[in-house]
């Protein structure tokens, strides 16, 4: 299984009228990995995951999923992969068995009561599988439709989004069963905005814009990104913040409650610009390692006055 | 590509099932919508159509004969368009309704009207539309009093004025009564059927696409045909229902005729709801959410019902709008509908008027299919 790509395509371009909401995209998840898809609003994420699942064609660039050409092969990659939707999008006037019952048959599964019994049961759900789907919470409907997902045992899973809106804990539940999955061998594309959720990642992209601006593993993002980070603790940092925002050399400043993650690019600019503070009483000050957070806001910067401006 | 597969056009008509049987109002509504139209269409609104085709049957062939004719389409009712060489097939005119009346002069006319016999002329109408037949029926009934004055003359003068030369039988065919339901009741079935089917299915699918179930439905591996058909078949069984519901009504409580076969009105229904089921899920197509399909079924209802023969007598119309109404279902499951029940016509009679539907259908289906959207583009 080692060396095989789950995924492999090449300048994947996807334009809706005159924007170019993907721009030359590349990506080759090898078989049995979890990647994670990182990048704000309107990055260009969900119209990825579309293209790589046969939903949209794209306009330029081609390339493969599962050994299947994304633009002549749909009908076969529909088959082998699970696309878990951003928004809920199974029926919810169809109760929890109706729903999965309804998948298994459209992918033509044999022993298919079974598979829906174990699917309920591993949910833990027997006992409310004549419940509709309309009335679950969000955690459930998103545990539901990833169980819908694999039902049929695709070899791929693409997941939209998987946990927005879900409280910690199932999104705990979520990612040991992600990683169970990926341990039988599936490969996992995953989005997300949670920066606890890319570190479970063994690889994360960040989209900006339909561009990827970087790649690669958690340590390895931070490492190539130019960014340098103080990190200030103590009592008054709020009014310190206000202080420092907009200096020269200070590309950005986020308090943490009573840590303060300041950040610049130059480094002798950015010690320019805090040396004054040093000294203040009650601050403790550490150089350290921009975060991943600091990291994907910074890569944002440029970007940012473009779309608000 | 898959070949089509039965499990997953199954698993679209189970899944639709049971979504019907959950939503209760739709389901009422269903059943309520021809019992509330029933009532209300129970009186039709009359009209006075000319120019209505007649076949003439004449065997005797003399001046007076001409002169009738003549002033028959003088009277501004009557198109002349079949002269026939006898009762039989003057009478499948009538029966498949390319002809209005059949006017028939017996042989001995012109001889009897001389001596002075007061001979009758035969004037069938088919009064499946009493409205449409009446005012020509009364003008006909006219003109026995003065459409010879001209011809006779000399030793015949005599014979003009009062009481008049010859009768007019008028024999009202399929609707002896001229009971305006006879005609209504039926027709009801066409234009029920229209509406709801085209309606349901048009929102069908357009509520896929607005609940946000349609990506996932797109994202699996189920063709467009598998969709189109799992999604249609359970409204046809909707469809039966409905018109369970009209015919009990229209025998019990309108006392309509049932002369034809049951089985080839059930084929006909057949025809009829899958190609109004098409225009449905073809509009499903193109709009981009419920509303808009909403609106788009009433563009299509709205002629269905006015331009079909039902609401007005078809042969009442312009030639435009009749063109426009030979384009529509309703118009032809009309005909077919109220030749089944009033005339008890066979579906070979009136296979003029099924190769139409058929076709409507199979042009409609093909459209939905060509515009289903098989990705999100």
């Amino acid at each position: 299984m080692n060396g095989e790509l789950a995924i492999d395509v090449a300048g994947l371009t996807k334009k809706f009228g005159s924007r170019t909401v993907v721009k030359d995209f590349n990506i080759q998840v090898p078989k049995g990995q979890v990647w994670g898809f990182l990048g704000p609003n309107g990055s260009g994420k969900t119209t990825t995951i579309r293209m790589l699942c046969g939903l949209l064609l794209p306009d330029g660039g081609q390339g493969k999923c599962l050994g299947y050409d994304i633009r002549t092969q749909a009908a076969q990659i529909k088959r082998n992969v699970g696309y878990m939707t951003q928004r809920f999008s199974f029926y919810e006037d169809l109760s929890i068995r109706e729903n999965l019952d309804f998948v298994a048959r459209v992918y033509d599964m044999k022993g298919r009561k079974q598979a829906v019994d174990e699917a309920i049961a591993q949910l833990g759900l027997t006992k409310r599988q004549d419940q509709l789907a309309g009335e679950l919470s969000g955690g459930w409907k998103q545990r539901l439709a990833l169980a819908a997902c694999i039902l049929h045992r695709p070899q791929l899973l693409l997941l939209d989004e998987p946990t927005a809106g879900v409280d910690p804990q199932a999104r705990r539940d979520f990612w040991e069963e992600i990683h169970t999955l990926a341990g039988q061998g599936l490969t996992v594309l995953v989005s997300t905005h949670y920066m606890d959720e890319a570190e479970r990642c063994d690889r994360i992209v960040y989209l900006a814009y339909g561009t990827v601006l970087a790649r690669g593993t958690v340590d390895e993002v931070i490492d190539n990104s130019d960014l340098f980070t103080w990190i200030v603790t103590g009592e008054e940092v709020r009014g310190l913040a206000q202080e420092l925002h907009g200096k020269p050399g200070i590309d950005q400043v986020s308090v943490f409650g009573v840590t303060l993650h300041i950040s610049g690019t130059d480094q002798a600019a950015l010690e320019r610009a805090i040396a004054p503070y040093r000294n203040r009483p009650g601050l403790t000050w550490t150089k350290s390692k921009p975060s991943l957070e600091d990291v994907f806001i910074h890569l944002m910067g440029p970007f940012r006055e473009q779309v608000t401006g | 590509m898959f070949g089509i597969s039965f499990g997953r056009i199954a698993a679209v008509f189970v899944k639709e099932l049971i979504q019907m049987r959950r939503d209760r109002l739709t389901f009422a509504m269903i059943i309520a919508i021809p019992i509330v139209q029933l009532v209300l269409f129970g009186y039709a609104i009359n009209s006075d159509p000319k120019h209505l085709p007649t076949a003439l049957n004449v065997q005797d062939n003399s001046v007076f004969a001409r002169s009738l004719t003549a002033a028959m389409q003088n009277t501004g009712y009557f198109t002349i368009t079949h002269i026939v060489k006898g009762e039989r097939e003057g009478q499948d005119l009538l029966a498949s309704g390319t002809v209005a009346f059949l006017l028939t002069v017996p042989p001995d006319f012109s001889r009897r009207l001389a001596r002075g016999e007061r001979p009758s002329l035969l004037m069938e109408a088919d009064a499946t539309d009493p409205a449409a037949t009446a005012n020509a029926m009364a003008a006909v009934s006219q003109l026995p009093a003065t459409v010879f004055n001209n011809d006779l003359k000399g030793a015949l003068t005599s014979l003009q004025a009062t009481p008049p030369p010859f009768n007019v039988v008028v024999h009202r065919l399929y609707n002896p009564e001229g009971i305006t339901s006879y005609n209504v009741v039926p027709g009801l079935i066409g234009v029920i059927l229209t509406m709801t089917m085209v309606l349901i299915t048009a929102l069908a699918v357009t509520r896929e696409v607005e609940r946000g179930t349609m990506e996932n439905l797109l994202a699996m591996p189920l063709q467009p045909f598998e969709v189109m058909v799992g999604k249609i078949a359970p409204y046809i069984v909707m469809g039966y229902i409905q018109v369970t519901v009209v015919l009990i009504a229209a025998l019990l409580l309108f006392g309509v005729p049932m002369l034809g076969s049951w089985f080839d009105l059930s084929i006909a229904l057949a025809i009829f709801i899958a190609a109004n089921l098409s225009i449905g899920f073809t509009i499903s197509t193109v709009a981009q959410n419920q509303l808009q399909a909403m609106q788009m079924t009433f563009f299509f209802f709205l002629p269905s019902i006015l331009l079909s023969g039902f609401m007005f007598p078809f042969r009442g119309m312009p030639v435009w709008a009749q063109a426009i109404g030979e384009a529509l279902p309703n118009t032809h499951f009309m005909r077919i509908v109220r030749g089944i029940m009033l005339k008890g016509a066979g579906l070979g009679e009136l296979f003029g008027d099924i190769w139409p539907l058929l076709l409507f259908m199979l042009v409609v289906m093909g459209i939905a299919l060509v515009r289903y959207r098989r990705t999100l583009d």
